[in-house]
């Protein structure tokens, strides 16, 4: 029998509902993986003896005992994930577990509530390994601005054991904890990239939703138009069980959206004959390293093997899109940061005068890409400005949706590559926040637009690490792809994963 | 209105160098009715414990998001109704950034370009009888702050976050107030308006209503000034007091061959001054952008008609209807119409009965001993049930007008009613000739020399006869009865 940790959530939920495995078993198991994994500086707080607790009421439950905690899920649907151990990044409010967005402003800050979406989970039967790393304030690509520290990679270059590899960011703690096989599954949220990126660096499968799929509501903001939870991944079928787990109309959040919410499941029957699918001929970037492009040419040779029709089309405005994506975004931020003013809650620097303290607190609270984005944000927004940047970026934001509403008058779905590269080692893009930014390049797009996406893990670069492939669909057709990547991971086949550097090594 | 009724004549400041004439605009802050806050599900009752009243939205709690009451949608609708404003069925929600304890977001919810309700139109009746047709430019819904405590501790600054979220109604004139009457009737209509309507009880001194007063000068029809915004004032006086000061001061400082800078001040009621608090170049730079947290405000018509039938008739209609068709005068029916509950008082008392006198005994006579009592007559200690119970056994000659304010007294005191008080003391008006004529007997028969002087032409004694008898009856003879019988006596 294989490990319990490299089974997947769907195999884990069958052995579970077979009793063939005990949710403790499986729990413990993590839990050694995840105390063993600590080089990799996934977490920034275990759970487990809440984890345990929570496993072993479940396997009573199962025994006829009686779970305390059964609550009816916003979906409506049943405990489809019971059992499962799970890492959730901590930019989800967890009640009574320390959430501190990675930064310092929050350290020590334990909410007295639970998020939606957590709340759906656990009431689906999740089971909480631990809070995990990110960059601060969901503030990157890389996991290079926690006040945590950085979050490795599990993967290593080939023939290189002394660099360090980035997971990718901002969700670079889960991405690393589902590759590393510490938790079967993990959530992360997406504002620009922060679920797909990291997806595609470390191998795994990461899907951003249709925004408005899932609520906002106990998520510590970072940019409100354009966050979005979403779970990472072994496979496409695991993305789509606990996603299942996750959605449902919130009325607590305004920008959660009333629609009937499908099986997601039960969409993926891997048949995509006559679908067509758009081929984005701006995505072909200068500069593209040609494996990227490579295995995008693959990418569409699998989906027309499985019978769908590539069809090029035409985003005109995809340029844009990352600037105005980098004024919206910071924008948004500067104004939803502000409440971390030392008042009330987190870190409070004492100064002579009321401005005295605000600036102390919020220079030793923020680390400096946060400062950054919220000088930024704060300059776009101010009087004389506001037109040039803050306002254009919206009106190429709503371009960039009409691209994506014409394009799927065409198609039924687009492919693209993840990201421009694969990983990159630590430190290498730390002095240009630019190069950096353009990680998201391929991501962005889709966010502006609030559509789902999905990356799937494809291949490997030249040096080894794991190249993945983006699917596009239109709002609220997360179906087609789950459908689409589904075939593309079947396609792909792609098991390859990181040999094991870290803790003990036996 | 009538197209006869004039408008007031502006209040001129006599300066150096001629007349200036006072430009004032107002921006009112009206705390919406409703139990809970704009955004979150909060208590929004007055004087409770500091922090009873707050939700994790309104301590901006990390991860929590503003959800639209829709009560206060509805209050909004209602009060631009009742302003016959433009209803916009499209607004938009902005954030206005800035940093203060008392702002748990770091911004306040507010409506920029896009307000729920646009322009409208407010009459303003003044002591002299002309009316100020005052534009209301818009309304819009916003957040209130918390408050900030700064007398509890020498060194340290406490806050309250029980207001932080409620929702406000502000609303703002057009420049057209050219008096401090003006403004402070202004402001006292509007009050009326909302209180009539349920949307704000109009508290000034809790808060609920306050306004930022825009005061400026220029030479009668000239150019507009450079004006000077006067921040939170809470009183009607205070309004005054500040707009009088502030106008003085700019036409001093003109005429001196200064300039007026655009700037906000406060108003110091202790020494009835206003003083700078910050400069254009010192503002704020907001920073407004459409709140991405919550979708624009949509409604249909049938929203805003459904409201709109739910209307209660406001004062100027009443005070039209009570003129019309009650036959009260001008000044009477707006006694009555200036609040909804004296109007409803009234209503009840008039109800079936001479509006007229029960205009005189609302306005008269319970005013006076609510006044001295410094009693709402919402608490009247008499109901209009009651009052109206008076007026009946006065109309059917049970009780003389004279006794009626004896009894009223007692009501008043006792809460009891008129019947009820007018049995107890045996008060019923003596109608009955026999035993009248038996009193005049026994008056004539102990004042024979009175007797004589009448009948010598001395007419002026009757007075002395009648209260000679009202006596001898303890007030209760019918005096329309007396009167007959004693001059049937005294002629004989």
């Amino acid at each position: 029998m294989a490990a319990l940790t490299d089974l997947t959530l769907a195999e884990a939920r069958d052995k579970l509902t077979s009793r063939e495995i005990s949710s403790r078993e499986l729990t413990e198991a993590h839990i050694v993986a995840m105390e063993d994994a600590r080089d990799l500086n996934a977490f920034i707080t275990e759970t487990p003896e809440r984890a345990l607790e929570v496993a072993d009421a479940i396997d009573g439950s199962e025994k006829g005992g009686h779970l305390a905690d059964i609550s009816s899920h916003s979906g409506g649907i049943g405990r489809t994930i019971e059992g499962i151990p799970l890492a959730i990044k901590d930019l989800y409010c967890t009640n009574g577990v320390q959430t501190t967005a990675a930064s310092h402003i929050l350290e020590g800050f334990k909410p007295q509530y639970e998020s939606t979406v957590t709340a759906n989970m656990w009431a689906a039967g999740g089971v909480m390994l631990g809070k995990t790393n990110l960059d601060e304030f969901a503030m990157g690509s890389s996991n290079e601005t926690s006040y945590f520290g950085n979050v490795l990679s599990p993967w290593k270059r080939t023939g290189d054991d002394a660099a360090q590899i980035v997971p990718g960011g901002s969700s670079g703690g889960s991405a690393s904890a589902v590759a590393a096989r510490i938790a079967t599954a993990a959530i992360g949220t997406d504002t620009g990239g922060s679920i797909r990126q990291p997806a595609s660096f470390v191998g795994i499968v990461g899907m951003k939703p249709t925004y408005g799929r899932c609520s906002r509501w106990g998520i510590v903001a970072f940019a409100s138009s354009l966050d979005q939870p979403g779970p990472m991944t072994r496979t496409v079928r695991d993305s789509a069980i606990l996603l299942q787990a996750m959605a449902g109309h919130d009325p607590k959040d305004s920008t959660s959206v009333n629609q009937p919410l499908p099986n997601f499941e039960a969409a993926l029957t891997n048949d995509i004959k006559g679908l067509k699918i758009g081929i984005p001929k701006e995505y072909r970037m200068d500069g593209m390293p040609s494996e990227i492009d490579d295995l995008w040419k693959q990418g569409v040779k699998w989906l027309e093997d499985a019978g769908a029709e590539a069809v090029e089309i035409s985003l005109p405005h995809t340029k844009y899109a990352l600037p105005a994506y980098y004024i919206v975004a910071p924008a948004e931020a500067s104004s939803n940061l502000a409440r971390y003013d030392g008042v009330r809650y987190g870190l409070r620097v004492d100064g002579d005068s009321l401005e005295e303290m605000y600036e102390a607190t919020r220079g030793a609270g923020f680390g400096e890409e946060v400062q950054r984005r919220v000088l930024i944000g704060t300059y776009v927004l101010s009087a004389g400005y506001y037109d040039a940047y803050y306002l254009k970026a919206q009106k190429v934001r709503t371009r960039i949706a009409e691209d994506f509403r014409n394009a799927f008058q065409q198609v039924d779905a687009i492919l693209t590559p993840t990201a421009p590269s694969a990983a990159f080692a630590a430190g290498e893009k730390g002095d240009d926040p630019i190069a950096m930014y353009l990680n998201d390049v391929f991501t962005v797009p889709a966010s502006m637009a609030g559509l789902p996406g999905i990356s799937v893990p494809a291949g490997l670069s030249s040096d080894g690490l794991p190249l993945g492939l983006q699917v596009l669909g239109n709002a609220f057709d997360e179906e087609t792809v789950f459908r689409v990547g589904g075939v593309l991971e079947e396609a792909a086949a792609f098991t390859a994963r990181p040999q094991k550097w870290w803790g003990d090594k036996s | 209105m009538s197209d006869t009724v004039k408008a007031p004549a502006p209040q001129l400041i006599q300066g150096a160098t001629g007349d200036w004439e006072i430009v004032l605009g107002l921006e009112i802050h009206a705390q919406v009715v409703s139990n809970a806050k704009l955004f979150s599900g909060a208590a929004t009752e007055f004087g409770a414990e500091p922090n009873t009243q707050v939700s994790l939205v309104d301590a901006a709690m990390p991860g929590m998001l503003p959800v639209i009451n829709e009560v206060v949608v509805e209050q909004a609708v209602r009060t631009g109704l009742g302003l016959k404003a433009q209803i916009n069925n499209f607004s938009v929600f902005d954030r206005k950034n800035y940093f203060y304890p008392d702002l748990p977001q770091g911004y306040q919810i507010s409506q920029f370009s896009q307000p729920i309700v646009g322009e409208g139109i407010v009459h303003v009746e003044l002591a002299d009888g002309s009316v100020r047709e005052v534009g209301v430019e818009r309304l819009h819904l916003e957040q209130d702050a918390g408050k900030s405590v700064h007398d509890l501790h020498p060194q340290q600054t406490y806050v309250d976050l029980n207001r932080s979220g409620v929702a406000l109604m502000e609303i703002v004139s057009k420049p057209d107030m050219r008096s401090s009457e003006e403004a402070s009737a202004y402001v006292r209509k509007i009050r009326s308006i909302l209180r009539y309507l349920g949307t704000c009880d109009g508290n000034m001194e809790q808060g609920s209503m306050r306004a930022d007063v825009n005061v400026s000068v220029r030479k009668p029809g000239g150019d507009l000034g450079t004006r000077a915004e006067i921040k939170n004032v809470n009183s009607l006086k205070f309004i005054q007091q500040a707009i009088e000061y502030e106008a003085q001061r700019q036409v001093d400082i003109i005429e001196d061959g200064g300039e007026i800078k655009q700037e906000t001040r406060l108003f110091d009621a202790g020494s009835g001054t206003t003083r700078s608090m910050r400069s254009k170049e010192e503002a704020h730079d907001y920073r407004y952008f459409p709140d991405p947290d919550l979708l624009p405000l949509e409604f249909d018509d049938a929203f805003v008609a459904r409201i709109k039938a739910d209307l209660p008739e406001l004062p100027d209609d009443k005070m039209d209807r009570f003129q019309a068709e009650l036959g009260l005068s001008h000044y009477d029916a707006g006694v009555l119409v200036a609040e909804r509950e004296i109007a409803d008082y009234f209503e009840i008392v008039a109800a079936g009965r001479d509006a007229k006198i029960a205009a005189n005994w609302v306005s008269g006579n319970l005013f006076g001993l609510l006044n001295k009592d410094a009693t709402a007559i919402t608490d009247s200690p008499v109901s209009a049930e009651q009052l109206g119970g008076l007026l009946d056994l006065m109309a059917d000659g049970t009780i003389s007008g004279k006794i009626a304010k004896d009894v009223f007294e007692d009501m008043f005191a006792s809460g009891k009613d008129a019947a009820t008080i007018v049995d107890e003391k045996g008060l019923k008006q003596v109608s009955d000739t026999g035993a009248i004529e038996a009193m005049v007997d026994e008056v004539m028969a102990a004042n024979q020399d009175k007797v004589e002087e009448y009948r010598g032409g001395k007419d002026k004694l009757m007075g002395f006869f009648v209260g000679q008898v009202m006596k001898a009856s303890k007030g209760q003879a019918n005096p329309g009865v007396v009167n007959q019988i004693l001059k049937d006596k005294l002629s004989g």
